[in-house]
């Protein structure tokens, strides 16, 4: 493969150009290892397809979504105010992001603090390319595998994004397979809501051990998950049920990006 | 003819109106307790939630058995109140069947009708009876279903059964007295559920024939009358309440959090950013996030008055399905007896946070949207957990100690995990070695 390029919006700005999409890597994307993969398989597309992108890179911030779900009104403010100072000083108007979480804040939130951007989840973005014709796909190692794909919350019932994800699996003729809870009845992967920063309250279940048992009694060998928290969550579950030979926890930019034709 | 039957049901009229209006200015007074909201714009947009929602059952269609049952009894309840008008004239005019000379052969229809709609009413509130007490459905069995809740449940549909029982006896007896040519017993032809009880009656001597008709008809009127005063105190008032409700749904994406404009004045002046419009006098800023009934908006409010208590929202939470404490219906409950305690002037100290709601059960939420995604009217438990955690974030600083490390490394770290935020760009290095 070509050389990756992934540009800073500073770095363009030196230059005198603005990118044409931000893309906001989160701090999922920038810290933890697993979805850092996720991140640069996510570059790689961008780059493979020619897009106009650009990173803040050290200059980024947490949204403050954690914060805003855990009650710290003042503490998520902060940092709204702040990423929306960064974000119109470099003239960003297109926004795209693997980051659920961060996606329905900038998207839904930062409008009220006046930070008005267009923004679009990564699994929205590839469709979009997809139903373009941009974005060419051979189903490959995936072509037939049993697919099944855990609904993020923050996409699904927060923002109605149930399809963008099921398009791009089927596109690679993969076969998915649903889950008894699927789309508007969903199961959480447990993290949302700021619990990914906290042990969960005493129960009979975790409630990732219980999302997991349900994705693997459907056979599936891959799931596919569109969030770095659900990604952690099922992959943790799967390492519980000591299947993580057996089955995958894939982002669905990495399973697309092993599959570009 | 005398005029006593006309006077007495003036009473029997009156005394359930008057109380009944006054436990209505009760609910808006408590309703009003709350917070200001807005949610007067847009209002094609909330007709059409309405209409869809509560008019149309869009959401009771989830489950389709219950659905089906729900709206039988529902049309029943809209349909059979075109009765229950000619009752009240009759009642008031000292008439018997004032429309049966005025709608010719279509009376009977209209009746048959009803009758039907009685039949399928008792039918579904029979079956209701069993899924609560016989198979016990698990969401109606949970620990906050537990003593008057299930009374409720089951006393409402006892109630409607009774009612309906009521109007079929009513209208058996008639047919027999109209068999037997008494004056007064105008020809409705014959009706097709009634006429089943018609044996069971046909025995009597037409006095008490009439005794019995006169008999069911006072108890149905009674009845709907005391039913109607009973609804107010219990989760049957969403019958009534499902069409405000709807129409003061939230409309924004369920993602979204309303934001709190008393702390974007602070955070402004803080960052040295223009305000528009500061507070006329801070001293007098309520609190930070909901510790009592009261701390919530009134639109909360109108939602636990409106809660009948069904437990979708709890069958569908991901906290409640693993065992956590959490049940969003036991929110919405807790928060109506609470200003229900409130607007009775006993509040004694408590607090719905601490005294009803635990900060365990609050903690628990994952804020993924099942329970608003599941509330037939679309009621928003969410709403009332988060404004209990900006609470005990802001006011008490009482969060868990790892959500205030989270809190700490975002100040700090700019991420909620302890990492260098000069660390942030370090995937892209990892390219290189990939």
């Amino acid at each position: 493969m070509s050389e990756i390029k992934i540009p800073t919006v500073a770095d363009m700005q030196s230059k005198g150009e603005t990118p044409e999409i931000l893309f906001w890597v989160g701090c999922a994307g920038s810290f933890d290892d697993r979805y850092k993969r996720v991140t640069l398989a996510f570059t790689k597309i961008l780059n493979h397809l020619g897009v106009n992108f650009a990173v803040l890179g050290p200059e980024e911030s947490c949204t403050g979504d954690p914060a805003r779900r855990a009650g710290n009104e003042f503490l998520f403010q902060m940092q709204a105010m702040s990423n929306i100072q960064l974000l119109d000083g470099y003239g960003i108007k297109k926004i795209v992001t693997a980051c659920p979480h961060c996606f329905n804040t900038i998207k839904n939130e930062y409008p009220d603090l006046g930070g008005n951007y267009d923004v679009v989840h990564h699994t929205s973005f590839l469709q979009g390319l997809l139903d373009e014709g941009k974005l060419k796909v051979a189903g490959g190692d995936y072509k037939g595998k049993k697919i099944t794909y855990h609904d993020s919350c923050y996409l699904g019932r927060s923002n109605g994004i149930y399809e963008a994800p099921r398009e791009l699996l089927q596109s690679l003729d993969a076969d998915l397979v649903e889950m008894k809870r699927c789309k508007t009845n969903g199961l959480c992967c447990g993290a949302g809501g700021g619990q990914m920063f906290k042990d969960a309250e005493p129960g009979n279940k975790e409630v990732n051990i219980e999302r997991t048992e349900e994705a693997l009694s459907t056979g599936a060998k891959v799931i596919a998950s569109a969030c770095p928290f659900c990604m952690t969550m099922m992959s943790d579950g799967v390492k519980n049920k000591e299947k993580e030979e057996e089955v995958i926890v894939k982002d669905i930019a990495e399973i697309i990006e092993e599959s570009l034709d | 003819m005398t005029l006593i039957p006309q006077i007495i049901f003036v009473i029997v009229m009156a005394i359930p109106t008057y109380l009944i209006v006054r436990r209505i200015r009760q609910i808006r007074g408590n309703i009003l307790r709350g917070r200001p909201l807005d949610r007067n714009d847009n209002s094609s947009e909330r007709w059409k939630t309405m209409f869809l929602i509560a008019f149309g059952q869009k959401k009771m269609f989830k489950k389709p058995i219950p659905a089906f049952l729900h709206l039988l009894i529902y049309v029943g309840f809209l349909v059979i109140n075109l009765e229950v008008l000619e009752f009240m004239l009759d009642g008031l005019l000292g008439t018997h069947r004032l429309f049966a000379p005025y709608l010719g052969d279509f009376y009977n229809v209209a009746m048959n009708f009803f009758e039907f709609l009685a039949l399928g009413v008792l039918i579904s509130c029979v079956v209701f009876l069993i899924r609560r007490n016989v198979i016990k459905v698990p969401r109606f069995t949970k620990p906050e279903m537990k003593g008057w809740p299930a009374m409720d449940g089951n006393l409402i549909l006892i109630i409607e059964i009774a009612l309906m029982i009521a109007i079929l006896k009513m209208n058996a007896a008639d047919q027999v007295l109209q068999s037997r040519d008494v004056a007064g017993y105008h020809e409705t032809g014959k009706l097709m559920i009634s006429s089943f009880l018609v044996p069971l009656i046909d025995q009597f001597d037409t006095g008490l024939v009439m005794l019995t008709e006169r008999g069911a008809w006072w108890f149905h009127i009674i009845g709907i009358m005391a039913f109607a005063l009973y609804v107010t105190y219990s989760k049957h008032l969403h019958i009534f309440l499902a069409f405000p409700n709807t129409y003061y749904s939230n409309l924004e994406p369920k993602g979204k959090i309303q934001n709190m404009d008393a702390v974007t004045t602070e955070v402004k002046s803080m960052l040295g950013m223009p305000v528009e419009a500061p507070p006329a006098n801070p001293d007098e800023m309520g609190r930070f996030g909901a510790k009592d009934a009261t701390d919530l908006s009134w639109k909360s409010l109108m939602e636990a008055y409106s809660c009948t208590e069904c437990g979708r929202c709890t069958a569908e939470c991901p906290a409640n399905q693993t065992g956590k404490l959490l049940s969003p219906r036991k929110i919405m409950m807790d928060t109506r007896d609470r200003i229900e305690e409130i607007g009775n002037g006993k509040e004694e100290g408590k607090s719905l946070l601490g005294d009803y709601i635990t900060k365990e059960e609050i903690n628990a939420c994952t804020s993924c949207n099942a329970c608003t995604e599941a509330c037939p009217v679309n009621i928003d438990p969410l709403a009332i957990i988060l404004e209990m955690k900006r609470y005990v974030a802001m006011e008490e600083s009482g969060s868990p100690a790892s959500w205030n490390a989270m809190f700490a490394n975002i100040e700090t770290n700019f991420a909620p995990w302890k990492f260098a935020p000069s660390d942030r760009f370090k995937w892209a290095e990892d390219l290189k070695n990939d």
